[in-house]
């Protein structure tokens, strides 16, 4: 396998990983609201429900997308795709 | 007082910009004491802000095509967060999300998670490619990937389908805004709205809507966020609502559960005295109050939506490298973090101030003729956002008679828990700053498609660039004019036109934009079939949902992308599969694309 193919590999990887766990926390917990407003997990005291929607999960993909970017800049910097800074 | 280049100097420069807006609002804060009027201080607000926007549009003036178009890739991502923030959040986000919250709860909030959530796939599948790719715009990127008019037209249409259903809700906020506060009729508020868009980027194009965007984002997180924990704070609620609000919450349910929420029903005679777009409080606060898949398809379709909408994705075209494009991303989403997750408290707030029989605010429990009479009630009244009614003849207000429109929730709120009338003034230029932002950015996104696009690479490809330039600013203003001619027809409501936009955008460009990127295999004739066809698909199912057409899979007039996607999806690997794999030299620039390094494959001037 070429040096791009194996960085292609590992962006795609990283890809699946970033996408499944916003899947969870967009898409997957809300399956489940009736369990989440019933749970005794209760986030600085607001139904768990509630609290999702309004701060946790925009907050989990805040810090997502910047382990994302770090993770996909330490990738590059594998293979040697860094930019260059005069580019 | 700033020396050296313009762009190192950007932290000093909007610093002194920020501690400039505060000491306005202080000054005017003082001019309220010494008796200055409510009505001038909402003129001042407005226009002040206004002109400094005018201004700063005026001195980022460009004949240069790689500013116009693309601010001179040199944005760096803090401020290309902030400017991203601006343009994402609109009229609707500022105005009405608040609104949306405090009538119809958890449902509701799967727009919050809908508008956040789609950065990410914004961060991950797109942003970052599209940058190394170096296009102008986004069907720059589409005809070029692909190959072809016929797929760069596609894309055009789609994208000026979208942007322009969203920009003519944004003219019709700041008309709205502008009317009130300056307290001119709407229609010609309207035009006044526009002359004030068009300062900002006809001059100067992206980079004067880059820098003034970051200047509206100062004045429109300030001006929602200091009623926040001011209200709070009064209240007694807590110093930092956001982490605090839970009893708040619990009171309301409890208050609800006392005022007989959902059991004392209207009649529909009754209803029918309440001024249209005036609705009361009928869903529970904080319950879980929708089925999943309702609040899973709204809020998938926005996040979809998110990732294909042009005015967002070219704000990532103006970093200066692949790097700053994915970071940017993560800024802007914080940026945007900062007021969505204020929306909610602001709702709790709001609710429980006008709720609660033991704070001095609450209304309902009280005496009819008492809350008539009230000075914030007569005001808001004769604006046509609150009315209350004594249906049951009782005397006494009771919690399904009180009515209010979506937009006083922000608007009213300061007034109602007795805050200083400036901060009503601050409120107005934070909305004007929303609307006014979003607007820049859509019709710069639907002029530059159709000039550089369009003109230059259809039409005209030996134009000079100061003729392009010029045809450029000459489509600025007739789409501008056409939106405010459609937007003083107040045809859809502001929130309802926004959440159209994201599906049609959803509908056409979604999988022709992540497929570009993420599949080599995919061709000229399978994207043109996936632009047109779930365009098409989308629209038809809009149209039949309207017409009285029940729908399948519980997909609504809210939600029509999920249809049009799909449609977009099967139509483009089908039609892709069954013609020609595209050539080496398309199959290596996606190969280029996909890493950082190395030349953009579009040149610095094209």
């Amino acid at each position: 396998m070429s040096k791009q193919q194996q960085h292609w590999e590992k962006t795609r990887m990283l890809l699946f990983i970033t996408l499944a766990i916003w899947f969870v926390f967009s898409i997957g917990i809300f399956f489940f609201g009736a369990e989440m407003e019933a749970s005794s997990i209760r986030p600085l005291g607001y139904p768990l429900s509630y609290y999702m929607t309004c701060q946790g999960s925009l907050g989990i993909f805040v810090v997502l997308i910047f382990w994302f970017a770090n993770r996909q800049e330490k990738i590059d910097e594998e293979f040697g795709y860094t930019e260059r800074e005069d580019d | 007082m700033f020396k050296g280049k313009f762009i190192d100097n950007l932290p000093k420069i909007y610093g002194t910009y920020t501690g400039g807006f505060i000491v306005f609002i202080i000054l005017m804060a003082i001019a309220e004491q010494a008796g200055m009027s409510a009505k001038l201080i909402g003129i001042f607000f407005v226009a002040f802000t206004v002109l400094i926007y005018a201004l700063i549009g005026y001195l980022s003036r460009t004949m240069q095509t790689d500013a116009y178009y693309v601010a001179g890739r040199q944005v760096p991502t803090v401020f290309n967060g902030m400017a991203t923030a601006a343009d994402w959040m609109s009229g609707a986000s500022f105005v009405a999300m608040a609104g949306g919250i405090y009538f119809k709860g958890y449902g509701y909030m799967a727009l919050l998670v809908g508008w956040t959530g789609g950065y990410v796939l914004v961060a991950s599948l797109l942003a970052p490619y599209l940058r190394k790719f170096g296009c102008y715009t986004v069907p720059d990127f589409i005809g070029t990937r692909y190959g072809g008019n016929m797929a760069r037209l596609s894309a055009v249409i789609v994208l000026t389908v979208a942007s322009f259903t969203y920009v003519t809700a944004q003219i019709n906020a700041t008309g709205t805004i502008a009317s009130v506060a300056l307290d001119i009729p709407f229609e010609i508020a309207v035009y006044v709205g526009l002359a004030s868009i068009l300062m900002c980027s006809m001059l100067g194009g992206m980079r004067a809507v880059t820098w003034t965007q970051v200047a509206q984002y100062i004045v429109l997180i300030i001006a929602y966020l200091l009623p926040v924990f001011w209200i709070s704070n009064k209240m007694g609620a807590g110093v930092f609502p956001h982490f605090m609000l839970a009893d708040e919450v619990a009171r309301i349910a409890e208050l609800e559960a006392q005022f007989g929420l959902g059991e004392i029903k209207n009649s529909a005679a009754d209803l029918k005295q309440v001024p249209k777009g005036l609705a009361g409080i009928t869903k529970a606060h904080a319950e879980v109050n929708t089925t999943p898949w309702k609040f899973i398809s709204l809020a998938v379709c926005m996040m979809a939506g998110t990732a294909s909408l042009p005015h967002v994705m070219m704000r990532y075209f103006t970093t200066p490298s692949v790097k700053a494009a994915r970071r940017s991303v993560g800024w802007s989403l914080f940026f945007i973090f900062l007021l969505y997750s204020s929306a909610p408290m602001l709702a709790t707030l709001s609710k429980l101030s006008l709720m609660d029989p033991n704070l001095a605010t609450g209304i309902i429990g009280k005496s009819i003729t008492e809350v008539q009479a009230i000075d914030w009630y007569q005001n808001w009244n004769q604006a046509n956002l609150m009315f209350v009614s004594d249906f049951n003849g009782n005397g006494t207000l009771e919690l399904n008679e009180f009515f209010m429109g979506g937009k006083a929730v922000v608007l009213a709120t300061p007034e109602i828990a007795g805050l200083p009338y400036v901060i009503s003034g601050l409120v107005a230029a934070g909305g004007m700053a929303a609307a006014m932002s979003t607007a820049d950015g859509l019709v710069l996104a639907i002029s530059n498609a159709l000039s550089h696009d369009v003109y230059y690479k259809m039409i005209n490809p030996k134009a000079e660039t100061a003729k392009r330039l010029i045809v450029a600013r000459v489509l600025l203003v007739l789409i501008g004019f056409a939106g405010a001619t459609i937007a003083a027809l107040e045809i859809q409501g502001i929130l309802g036109s926004v959440i159209w936009a994201f599906d049609f955008a959803m509908s056409g460009l979604f999988f022709p934009l992540v497929l570009g990127v993420w599949w080599k295999r995919a061709n000229a004739q399978g994207a043109v079939a996936g632009m047109l066809g779930g365009l098409i698909a989308g629209t038809a199912y809009l149209i039949a949902v309207r017409s009285g057409y029940p729908g399948f899979w519980g997909v609504t007039q809210l939600t029509f992308g999920i249809v049009g996607s799909l449609v977009s999806l099967v139509l483009m690997v089908v039609v892709s599969l069954m013609t020609k794999a595209p050539d080496a030299a398309t199959q290596r620039m996606v190969d280029e694309v996909r890493i950082p390094s190395g030349k953009a494959i579009l040149g610095k001037q094209h």
